[in-house]
């Protein structure tokens, strides 16, 4: 769990709202997991993304995340290939962090259960 | 850094035997880990189970709350008596409507030794680099405390961008 008031400033905490926001819609959420599983991708094939979500969505949508600098773009001819701009290490290595944080939980049960006697 | 490996080690104030029943036997397992297991732990054989709230952490039970009656299994690979115990499973596999089974599982193992005061137990989980990347990804957005994570990982992400 995060401790709200261990280890971020309140820069950041003002840099990081805008994040949540643009990442609390769930078509902007699956446009971030293809990304991060697929990308680059272009425009196009983002559309995929959400059912009946058209070209001006998507991009819609990129722009937003754009903004927040969660992801950027190249021209490619008329089309944009879109990346994420979170290295995939980072991801890797949060995963292992949150797993990890899952056993520290299950242990301190295992402590409970086992120390008190019952 | 190890991407493919945890490692938890932690000293019990218990005898090697009072820990040994809690891992090993399946009915006490259950009810620290919070999951109600049909039938005792045999190597080489699928465990199944469906997650219950725990019974020593109100808090965590809460948690696990959204999850009940979902189905746990693993499948169990060692039992070595108070020494090692392994069993192979889908982390966090939370899903009920998704088939796992083809998926690549990981390797949990516990391994009891003789410590002073206690029994000290090291976990292991392994074989992470296996699970594809997106799987990894949505297996945090499952998550009930998806926000809590989301907005660490996206701490870490501003603490990247920091240093470029």
């Amino acid at each position: 769990m995060l401790d709200p008031d261990h280890g971020d400033s309140a820069d950041q905490r003002s840099k990081a709202a805008p994040i949540f926001s643009a990442l609390g819609d769930p078509v902007r959420l699956a446009i971030v997991a293809r990304l991060s599983q697929d990308g680059p991708l272009p425009t196009v094939a983002l559309k995929r993304c959400a059912d009946g979500l058209s070209r001006q969505g998507v991009t819609k949508h990129l722009h937003v995340l754009e903004d927040v600098g969660l992801v950027d773009s190249d021209r490619i001819g008329r089309d944009r290939q879109w990346r994420l701009r979170t290295r995939q290490l980072a991801a890797v290595r949060d995963y292992l962090d949150w797993i990890s944080a899952q056993w520290d939980q299950r242990l301190e049960r295992l402590r409970a259960f086992v120390e008190d006697g019952s | 850094m190890d991407t493919d490996r945890i490692e938890k080690r932690i000293v019990l104030k218990a005898t090697r035997e009072r820990v040994w029943r809690a891992i090993s036997d399946s009915a006490r397992f259950g009810r620290w880990f919070g999951v109600e297991i049909d039938g005792p732990f045999v190597a080489g054989q699928e465990a199944r189970g469906r997650i219950v709230p725990t019974e020593v952490d109100p808090d965590v039970a809460r948690l696990q709350e959204p999850y009940l009656g979902f189905p746990w299994r693993v499948v169990v690979e060692r039992i070595e008596p108070m020494e090692l115990f392994s069993f192979r499973w889908h982390p966090y596999a939370v899903d009920p409507t998704r088939d796992y089974s083809s998926e690549p599982m990981t390797l949990v193992t516990f391994q009891l030794a003789e410590a002073e005061g206690g029994t000290l137990l090291t976990i292991t989980e392994s074989g992470f680099e296996r699970i594809p990347i997106d799987r990894r990804a949505k297996a945090m957005e499952s998550n009930d405390a998806g926000w809590a994570h989301q907005s660490k990982l996206i701490e870490k992400y501003l603490a990247l961008e920091e240093q470029r």
